[in-house]
């Protein structure tokens, strides 16, 4: 495969198309799973949740899982240990404050630590995009990105997609809020609760045809963006980008592998991704709203006008009454009330913010037994 | 020391006009003869290789290297690094002065070329600009001269203010130094690990923007055409954007001693080979977008581009088995620059051989003003690269001279190969076939 360069037509150089394969049980990149493998993996978190506690015990029965975390987290770190749990795997927590991390050990020589411990599947969080990468490559052994700098969060973005399937009406093509009331009342998401949720028909590519989701705010540091945005088009829906330059630069809608480029400036109703920096714009063509938070963490010196920001893109009772009164508001958390969500829009009735983090059991379940499902499969 | 006849060659000499099947006579470090094949006079008793099918040519020279000598050992010595440069046909090597501590002294200028330092080829050492190449003030530029350096940098720390700069500029100037700019401007690149662009957010990294090196690149020429009249050489050191190229251009155009090089990892890859998180395609500058690549190929093919150079910058292995963001910048270069040359800008662009070789040795040696290289004429340094034109072979990183394997250039096929370096009349290379 040879390059063709502009000017003088000249050949260069290819592009390896894959520098080095890996574990069939890794989930690094939202990008590693077709369409197929995310039908499976939404089907079985529906199997696994549903399944009587004492079988699901022994799926994963004696089996050792280690999280590895290098940045702080709520709801990823206990999502992830409470599902390892549910499947009777034991789980060990290693932090890079408390840990040999902290002493200079390096992220190689603590994945090959924890593989001689009898790890059987690492789930690492850290602040280096493509760190992922690195661990697999150091320790062959199948390892869950739970969100790895500014790149991706796999499966943040399978957890959305639940969210949003357990809204989403395919004959119509909305979403429809009136179901978050029902399951917060009955204390949690029954599956019951959801005929057309994912588990019930396969995902397609056409599954989300129709639906606009607008993600609003700080994209640039965010890994939630970046793989829901490699994500949902690709099941047909149209992902709007919302936000200041500062935080979504223009290149962003042109960052995303695995969609065609005639799909990158989608019309309505044409899956894709594309900019819409006018937030009231954005929230009346859509039926699912994300909001983000401002990684503050991340911002390396940016200034940012946080009045002027609200003003634009803060999500208040009064702008989601007018523009989207019947969406959705999602967040993937941890949420800054005050900030880009108003605590009226976060406890109201559009909210799925705790139904995500509920779903988020049920997808790390999921993806936990294909991960040591695939240990005895070899290397890919 | 020997003397050393070399028979049946082809040599390819372009600063001396010569492409033609000649036999060369090294005696006493020098060319001492060259004649048409069998017809050297004083050959008696020389030991004799036999060139056959291959091309002789001036040693090839490197004007941009880091050999991490005093201070980093572990991922490179001036023995090693050297001993990578005669394997790849490099006779001489310009070494920059970012070791530890910063070369920004006649001692350790001095003590980079002393025998002691077991060097395979010659060592010209470039010294820092300024103090501790903090870039605040400037070196004695005359010592430093008189010591060996061939130019003086602040390579890996481009020099931002331009005060400074414009007095490293007149200063340089009144001792024939050359200025060789890192072009930087590392306010715009603060925690910035790749080329800004849709690959580094879509890995999800800090980019630097093309803007980043052309600005500065643009700044420094406007500094020499403010002080034109005291004709100071400005030397842009691996230029990598189509905007710094397009400055140096319109410089030479408006009448302005500014020159650049470019390395062969920035005129054959982009951004997109970065892959996942892929450390040996990290280095500063970046690997560009295809345009600023394509750019450079031009560059190149037009002539504004005035040297090959490898930016040859040895890391330990684990130094690059880290996070991407946490690596070091730089890959090993001196054993790869030839074969990839010749297999790209040779054969597949059609660039003749003879303008390779200028730009890996007559032009080099011009721009720094080495005497006596770069060109094989009676009475020049026995600087010989020999080297058969027709070889194929893949290039292994195991079997690397250097210390360091740190290449993106592992298992490429490569076009010619070195079959031995001749340095100062001494065999510092010989992989007969």
């Amino acid at each position: 495969m040879i390059k063709v360069a502009a000017r003088r037509a000249l050949r260069t150089p290819s592009v390896p198309a894959s520098p080095f394969p890996y574990h069939p049980g890794s989930l690094l990149s939202i990008l590693d799973l077709s369409v197929e493998d995310v039908s499976r993996l939404l089907e079985r978190s529906t199997g696994l949740e549903k399944e009587d506690p004492l079988k699901r015990d022994r799926i994963l029965a004696k089996r050792r899982i280690a999280l590895l975390f290098y940045e702080s987290s709520t709801r990823t770190r206990t999502s992830f240990e409470l599902a390892a749990k549910a499947l009777g795997a034991d789980t060990t927590l290693v932090s890079n404050l408390s840990s040999s991390i902290e002493k200079g050990e390096s992220l190689k020589d603590t994945g090959l630590t924890l593989r001689a411990l009898g790890a059987e599947a690492i789930i690492l969080r850290h602040n280096s995009s493509g760190s992922p990468w690195l661990l697999e490559q150091s320790t062959h052994l199948p390892v869950l990105n739970a969100g790895d700098g500014m790149h991706e969060h796999p499966t943040q973005a399978l957890l959305d997609l639940r969210t949003i399937l357990n809204h989403f009406d395919p004959k119509t093509r909305t979403c429809h809020f009136e179901r978050v009331e029902r399951g917060r009342a009955s204390g949690r998401v029954e599956a019951e609760d959801s005929p057309w949720r994912g588990s019930a028909v396969p995902i397609k590519a056409d599954t989300l045809a129709g639906l606009t989701v607008t993600i609003v705010g700080d994209i640039l540091h965010s890994r939630v963006a970046r793989s829901n945005m490699l994500l949902l088009p690709r099941l047909g829906a149209r992902v709007l980008l919302c936000g200041p330059k500062e935080l979504l630069p223009e290149i962003a809608a042109q960052a995303c592998p695995g969609i065609p480029p005639q799909q990158q400036k989608p019309a309505a109703g044409d899956p894709g991704v594309a900019i819409e920096r006018d937030f009231e714009a954005a929230m009346r063509q859509s039926q699912a709203i994300m909001m983000l938070r401002i990684q503050a963490e991340r911002l390396a010196g940016l200034q940012l006008d946080l009045d002027e920001y609200k003003a634009r893109y803060q999500l208040t009772g009064q702008r989601l009454a007018a523009h989207a009164p019947n969406a959705i508001v999602m967040h993937p958390g941890p949420i800054i009330r005050g900030m880009e969500i108003t605590a009226g829009v976060a406890d109201g009735p559009q909210s799925t913010i705790l139904e995500q983090v509920t779903h988020g059991l049920a997808i790390r379940m999921a993806v936990m037994e294909r991960a040591l499902a695939a240990t005895h499969g070899g290397r890919a | 020391m020997t003397t050393l006849a070399i028979r049946n060659g082809h040599l390819v000499d372009p600063a001396a006009g010569v492409d033609a099947a000649k036999d060369i006579l090294l005696k006493d470090g020098r060319v001492a003869e060259i004649a048409g094949p069998g017809k050297l006079k004083q050959a008696q008793g020389a030991e004799i290789l036999d060139a056959t099918g291959l091309i002789l040519a001036p040693g090839l020279i490197d004007i941009h290297v880091h050999l991490r000598e005093p201070g980093q050992g572990y991922k490179e010595t001036i023995a090693t690094g050297t001993a990578a440069a005669a394997a790849g046909g490099f006779t001489a090597v310009a070494a920059m002065p970012n070791t530890t501590p910063v070369n920004d002294s006649t001692e350790i200028t001095r003590w980079m070329q002393a025998p002691e330092r077991g060097a395979q080829v010659r060592v010209f050492p470039i010294a820092a600009a300024t103090r501790g190449s903090k870039g605040e003030s400037i070196n004695d530029f005359a010592a430093l001269k008189s010591a060996g350096a061939v130019a003086v940098t602040d390579d890996g720390r481009p020099i931002l203010k331009d005060g400074v700069m414009r007095e490293s500029l007149a200063a340089a100037a009144r001792v024939g130094l050359t200025v060789i700019q890192h072009a930087e401007d590392t306010r715009l690149t603060q925690g910035a690990s790749m080329n800004l662009g849709p690959a580094s957010f879509k890995l999800g990294l800090r980019g630097m923007p093309p803007e980043a090196e052309s600005g500065l690149v643009e700044r420094d020429i406007r500094l020499v055409a403010e002080l034109r009249d005291a004709h100071p050489h400005l030397h842009v050191a691996h230029t990598s954007t189509a905007a710094a190229v397009a400055a140096v251009r319109q410089a030479r155009r408006n009448g302005l001693r500014v020159t650049c090089e470019v390395a062969p990892h920035h005129f054959l890859l982009t951004e997109e080979h970065v892959g996942l998180y892929n450390t040996h395609a990290k280095m500063n500058p970046p690997l560009r977008s295809a345009a600023d690549r394509d750019a450079m190929i031009e560059g190149i093919l037009d002539g504004v581009v005035d040297a090959i150079a490898t930016d040859h910058a040895p890391h330990a292995q684990h130094e690059k088995e880290v996070e991407f963001e946490q690596a070091p910048n730089g890959i090993t270069g001196l054993e790869t620059a030839l074969g990839l040359c010749l297999r790209w800008l040779h054969r597949e662009w059609k660039m003749p051989l003879g303008r390779v070789l200028g730009l890996l040795s007559a032009q080099p040696a011009a721009l720094l003003n080495l005497k006596g290289r770069g060109t094989l004429t009676v009475g020049s340094y026995a600087d010989v690269v020999i080297f058969d034109p027709k070889a194929e072979w893949t290039y292994r990183a195991t079997e690397s001279k250097s210390k360091a394997k740190n290449t993106p250039f592992d298992g490429w096929i490569m076009q010619g190969r070195v079959r031995w370096t001749i340095s100062e009349g001494r065999v510092a290379f010989a992989n007969p076939a």
